[in-house]
C-alpha cells in the first residue's frame, strides 16, 4: 500500500493508505555502523532493513582518510591491545568509559581482518602483511589504511558484503521519528521516501541507530550534509540519555583557502607521513606545544595550539597555520597521500609536493552522543540500540585518530548483534496511531507556512551562533550568550516554510536537519555550561585547568517535558589491573620495548 | 572579484521539463556545486541536487556541465567565465528531479555479481606489487559517470544487458584479487554482458579517479572469457546462469 500522489496538503494523507513494513530488526544509517551492524543482526534468519538519507555507500563513512586503528601488531610487534587501550583512556582524558575502550582494544584487529576476509585490500607491508602508519598520538604504528581512502575501503566492503546478505535496503529515506508502544518500548518508525516525499512506517521490534555525528552544526566543518545528529536528536526526544555531548572535536587541519573549500579536511596522514608545521616566522610551533610529539600531537592540543598562535599574531593570511610535506619526494607524496595531492592542485592551485600549504581547525567529530552500555550498546529504551558516531563512550574527551573506524566496526557489530537477541526474545510490538497522526502532521506543517523563516537560512545561523559562542574557545559568558541566540532561533525555527511539492524537496529536507541541530546545539552548550574546566575538547577560557575532581563525571542530558535536564553521573572507576597499566607514564607497551631493547643490547 | 556568473540549470520531472537561468556572483575556487547551493538558498529551494561530501570523495553530485559528465563538487566555476555554465542531469538514467536521475539499477547490477570469496580467512599473505593492480579499482567513488557516458546505457537504453564500465571494475577488482576463489566468467558474458562492450575507452576519459577501466579491467576480462570459451575442458562445465531483474521501488534494494 502507499499513497498514489504524495500530496502537500494533510487532508490527503489517509493513515490506512501509508506504506508499512516490518522487521525484526531495523537499523538507521549505512555508514560503516549501520552497514556492520545489519551484517550482524542478518546472520540468521531475521528480518533485517537498513534506512539511509543517502544512497548506499555514500555515507560520511567514505569520508574517512587515514586509517583504522588497530594494534595488529604489523610493523611494530611491541604493540598490543594494552596499549591501544592506554593510548584511547589516556587520550580521553579518563572520562571515557572504560569498558568500552577495554572492549574496543581487544576487538578491533579482529574486525579489520575481517574486512580482509571480505575483499578489503589494505597496504602491504613488505613482508606481505596490512601496512600499518603512525598517527598523531598513538605509541605505535597502527593506522591500517589504503592511501589515504580508508573510509572508502571500508565502506564499500561492509557494502558489497551487505547486499549479498539477506537485509533490504531502503536508500533516501529520511527517519523522522521514532515510534514507541504503550509500555514505551520501540515499536517502530516514521519516515518519507526524498525521492518524491511518499510516507513510510516502519514496525520494528529493535532498532539500532547508527546516523552518525552533528558536525553539520558549526559553519567550518569536514563533515557532510547529513552530519545533522538526527539520530541523538530523535532518541533523545523519546527518552533516551546523552552523555558528554559538549565533547566536540576540532581537527587542527582544515582546508582554509579558497573560501568554497574552508573546513573540508587535511588527514591527519600528512603528519603521520612527516609533514610539519609552522607559523608565520617559519617557527616549527608544535616544539613549543608538545616537544615529545611534536605534530603528531593529539587533535586538541594541535588544534588549541594554532589558535594561540593566530591569537598571538603568527597566524598564516587566511587564519591557520602552514603546513608542509614538500621536504619528501613527490613520488612518495603522491603514493601515500593521492587524495590529498589531487584535492589541492583541482580545488586550490596547489602542489602540495612543491609548496606548504595554509590549515586552520575544523569542526571533524563529536565524542558525545546517546549514552549506551558498553557490552550491547542498548540504550535506557527497551528496544533501541546506537553505534557509531551517534554513540558515546569510547572517546572521551578527544578522539584519537583512527579510532572511529574502529570504533563503527567493533560496536556496530555488537548492536546489531544484541539488537537480534532481543528481537528474538519479544513479539512484535503494537503501534500506536497517535503519535503517527502528530508526526504527518508535524512534518507537512512546514508546507502551510507560506511566507515563514527559510530553512537554508536558519541552518547558517545556527552555524553562526555555535561557531561564535560554543567553538573552539568557550567560556561561561559565551555558552550564556549562545543559549541566549539560540533560544530566540528555535521560537524563529517554528516557522519554517518551505515552496513547492513534496518531490525531492532539499528546502524540506533542511526542515528537519535544522530541528535535529538547534536541539542538539542546546545540549552542547548546557553540557559545555555544566563542565566547569577544560579537558580535551572542551577548552573553557574561565576555567583553563584540568580539574582532577571534574575527572570523575559524565555530564548526561535527558530531555523532560520540553526541557534539558542536565545531571553528573560518576565514571565507572577501572578495575585494579587495568588501573595499573596507568602508573607509568609510559605505555604498556612502550615499557616492554624498552626493556627488550635493553635486553638485546645487554646480549649483543 | 565580483564576476557574475549565468547558469542555466535543468528543472524538471519524468512529466517535462526545460533549463532556468540563475545569476551567481563568483567567488575565489567556486564549484559548481557552490553555485548551485547559492541558487538554492536565494531563489530556488527546492532544487533538487544530489551531493554528500563536497570533496570528490562520494560520487554523489555526477551531471552534466555544458555537456560533458562531471562531478559538481569537482568542476571549477571560473574555467566557464564568459559563458553560460548549462547543468544537466545524467542522460543515461533515469529522471526523478532536476538534477536527481535514478540510478538504482547500478546496484541491482551490484546484487547479482558472485561475491569475492577467498580461499582461506585473512590474514592473507599479498605483497604490494601483487594488489597493485585491485587497488587501482578500489579508487571507485561510484560517481557512475563511466556508466552515463557508455553509449551502450546511454544510446541504447541496455541497462539490463549491460552492466556497464563501473560493474566491469568491480567484476575484475573480485576477479583478480591473489586470493579470491570464484569464476565469473560465464557469468560475465551471459548476465553481466560483457561482449557488448565494443572498448570505445569514452568511460576512462570521464572517469574523476583515472581508472583505465578498458584496458586494466574490461580487456583482461574479456581474455579471461576468451579463454573460457577456447578450452573445450573447460566448456563442459559450462552451466545456465539465472538471469534476473526485478522491479522494484526504485530507492529500494530488497533481499
Ligand atoms: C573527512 C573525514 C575524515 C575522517 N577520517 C577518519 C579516519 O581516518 N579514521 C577514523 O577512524 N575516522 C575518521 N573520520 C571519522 C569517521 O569517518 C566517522 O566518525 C565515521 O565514519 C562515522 O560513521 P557512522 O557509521 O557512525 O556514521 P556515518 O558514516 O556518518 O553514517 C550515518 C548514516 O546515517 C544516515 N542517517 C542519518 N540521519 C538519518 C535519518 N534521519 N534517517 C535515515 N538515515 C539517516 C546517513 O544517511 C548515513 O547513512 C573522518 C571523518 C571525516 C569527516
Ligand atoms: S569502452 Fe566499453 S564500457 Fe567503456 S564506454 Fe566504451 S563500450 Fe562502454
Ligand atoms: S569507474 Fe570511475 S567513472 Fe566509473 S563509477 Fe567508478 S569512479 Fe566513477
Ligand atoms: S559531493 Fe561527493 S563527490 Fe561531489
Amino acid at each position: 500500500m502507499s499513497e498514489n500522489k504524495p500530496s502537500a496538503s494533510l487532508s490527503a494523507v489517509n493513515l490506512d493508505t501509508i506504506e508499512t513494513h516490518e522487521y525484526d530488526v531495523v537499523v538507521v544509517g549505512a555508514g560503516g555502523a549501520g552497514l556492520r551492524a545489519a551484517i550482524a543482526a542478518s546472520e540468521g534468519t531475521a528480518r533485517v532493513a537498513v534506512i539511509s538519507k543517502s544512497l548506499l555507500g555514500k555515507a560520511h563513512t567514505v569520508m574517512a582518510e587515514g586509517g583504522v586503528a588497530a594494534s595488529l601488531g604489523n610493523v611494530d610487534s611491541d604493540d598490543s591491545w594494552d596499549t591501544h587501550f592506554y593510548d584511547t583512556m589516556k587520550s580521553g582524558h579518563f572520562i571515557n568509559q572504560y569498558r568500552t575502550a577495554e572492549i574496543f582494544a581487544k576487538e578491533v584487529p579482529d574486525r579489520v581482518l575481517e574486512l580482509e576476509t571480505w575483499g578489503a585490500v589494505f597496504d602491504r607491508t613488505p613482508a606481505g602483511k596490512i601496512m600499518q602508519r603512525p598517527f598523531g598520538a598513538h605509541s605505535f604504528r597502527r593506522l591500517a589504511h589504503i592511501g589515504d581512502r580508508t573510509g572508502k575501503e571500508l565502506i564499500r566492503t561492509l557494502q558489497y558484503k551487505v547486499i549479498h546478505q539477506n537485509v533490504d535496503i531502503f536508500q533516501e529515506v529520511t527517519t523522522t521519528r521514532l515510534l514507541t508502544d504503550e509500555a514505551g518500548r520501540i515499536a517502530g518508525l516514521f519516515g518519507y521516501y526524498r525521492e518524491d516525499g511518499h510516507f513510510v512506517v516502519f514496525r520494528a521490534k529493535a532498532i539500532v541507530l547508527a546516523t552518525g555525528g552533528f558536525g553539520k552544526a558549526y559553519k567550518v566543518t569536514s563533515n557532510s550534509w547529513e552530519s545533522t545528529g538526527d539520530g541523538a536528536a530523535l532518541a533523545f526526544r523519546i527518552g533516551a540519555e546523552l552523555m558528554d555531548i559538549e565533547m566536540v572535536q576540532f581537527h587542527p587541519t582544515g582546508m582554509v583557502w579558497p573560501p568554497g573549500v574552508r573546513g573540508l579536511l587535511v588527514t591527519e596522514g600528512v603528519r603521520g607521513e612527516g609533514g610539519l608545521l609552522y607559523n608565520s616566522k617559519h617557527e616549527r610551533f608544535m616544539l613549543r606545544y608538545d616537544p615529545v610529539q611534536q605534530e603528531l600531537s593529539s587533535r586538541d592540543v594541535v588544534a588549541r595550539s594554532i589558535f594561540k598562535e593566530n591569537q598571538a599574531e603568527r597566524g598564516t593570511p587566511h587564519g591557520g597555520a602552514w603546513l608542509d610535506i614538500s621536504h619528501l619526494p613527490a613520488n612518495v607524496v603522491k603514493a601515500k597521500l593521492p587524495g590529498m595531492y589531487e584535492q589541492f592542485l583541482s580545488l586550490a592551485d596547489v602542489d602540495i609536493t612543491r609548496e606548504a600549504f595554509e590549515v586552520a581547525p575544523t569542526t571533524h567529530y563529536v565524542m558525545g552522543g546517546i549514552r549506551v552500555d558498553p557490552e550491547t550498546e542498548a540504550t535506557n529504551v527497551p528496544g533501541l540500540y546506537a553505534a557509531g558516531e551517534v554513540a558515546c563512550g569510547l572517546h572521551g574527551a578527544n578522539r584519537l585518530g583512527g579510532n572511529s573506524l574502529g570504533d563503527i566496526l567493533v560496536f556496530g557489530r555488537r548492536a546489531g548483534m544484541a539488537a537480534l537477541a532481543y528481537a528474538q526474545s519479544v513479539d512484535y510490538p503494537t503501534l500506536i496511531p497517535a503519535q503517527i497522526e502528530e508526526e504527518v502532521r508535524r512534518v507537512l506543517a512546514p508546507f502551510s507556512r507560506p511566507d515563514g523563516e527559510r530553512p537554508y537560512h536558519m541552518m547558517s545561523e545556527l552555524q553562526e551562533i555555535m561557531t561564535t559562542y560554543a567553538g573552539i574557545v568557550r567560556s561561561g559568558e559565551s555558552l550564556a550568550a549562545g543559549l541566549e541566540h539560540l533560544e530566540l532561533l528555535r521560537l524563529r525555527a517554528e516557522r519554517m516554510a518551505v515552496h513547492g511539492s513534496r518531490a525531492y524537496n532539499p528546502g524540506w529536507h533542511t526542515v528537519f536537519d535544522v530541528e535535529s541541530l538547534i536541539l542538539l546545539g542546546e545540549a552542547v552548550i548546557r553540557g559545555a555550561l555544566a563542565r566547569k574546566e577544560s579537558r580535551g575538547a572542551q577548552w573553557r577560557t574561565d576555567y583553563p585547568e584540568e580539574l582532577p575532581e571534574m575527572g570523575k563525571v559524565n555530564f548526561v542530558q535527558t530531555w523532560a517535558d520540553g526541557h534539558v535536564v542536565v545531571r553528573e553521573e560518576p565514571v565507572e572507576p577501572m578495575p585494579e589491573h587495568l588501573a595499573k597499566l596507568f602508573e607509568s607514564d609510559q605505555a604498556p607497551g612502550v615499557v616492554r620495548q624498552a626493556a627488550r631493547k635493553a635486553n638485546q643490547g645487554g646480549g649483543s | 572579484m565580483s564576476e557574475e556568473m549565468v547558469l542555466s540549470v535543468f528543472r524538471g520531472d519524468q512529466t517535462g521539463g526545460r533549463e532556468e537561468e540563475f545569476h551567481v556572483p563568483l567567488e575565489t575556487g567556486m564549484v559548481v556545486l557552490d553555485a548551485l547551493h547559492y541558487i538554492q538558498a536565494e531563489h530556488a529551494p527546492d532544487l533538487a541536487v544530489r551531493w554528500n561530501c563536497k570533496a570528490a570523495h562520494c560520487g554523489s553530485c555526477s551531471a552534466e556541465i555544458n555537456g560533458r559528465p562531471k562531478l559538481l563538487c569537482k568542476t571549477r566555476l571560473d574555467q566557464y567565465v564568459g559563458q553560460v555554465v548549462h547543468v544537466r542531469p545524467m542522460h543515461a538514467f533515469p529522471l526523478i528531479k532536476d538534477l536527481v536521475t535514478d540510478v538504482s539499477s547500478n546496484y541491482r547490477a551490484a546484487k547479482q555479481i558472485p561475491a569475492f570469496s577467498p580461499r582461506t580467512p585473512a590474514p592473507f599473505t599479498m605483497y604490494q606489487r601483487d594488489v597493485d593492480r585491485v587497488q587501482e579499482f578500489h579508487q571507485c567513488i561510484e560517481c557512475f559517470l563511466c556508466q552515463d557516458t557508455c553509449h551502450v546505457l546511454r544510446n541504447h537504453n541496455a541497462r539490463d544487458r549491460y552492466f556497464g564500465p563501473r560493474m566491469m571494475a568491480k567484476i575484475a577488482e573480485w576477479e583478480m584479487h591473489p586470493m579470491d576463489t570464484q569464476d565469473r566468467r560465464e557469468f560475465l558474458k551471459d548476465v553481466a554482458g560483457l561482449p557488448m562492450c565494443n572498448v570505445t575507452r569514452c568511460c576512462v576519459e570521464v572517469c574523476p579517479e583515472h581508472i583505465v577501466i578498458t584496458d586494466n579491467a574490461i580487456i583482461p576480462l574479456k581474455e579471461r572469457v576468451a579463454d573460457l570459451y577456447w578450452d573445450p575442458i573447460r566448456a563442459i562445465f559450462r552451466r545456465f546462469q539465472r538471469s534476473s531483474t526485478s522491479s522494484q521501488p526504485s530507492s529500494t534494494i530488497t533481499s
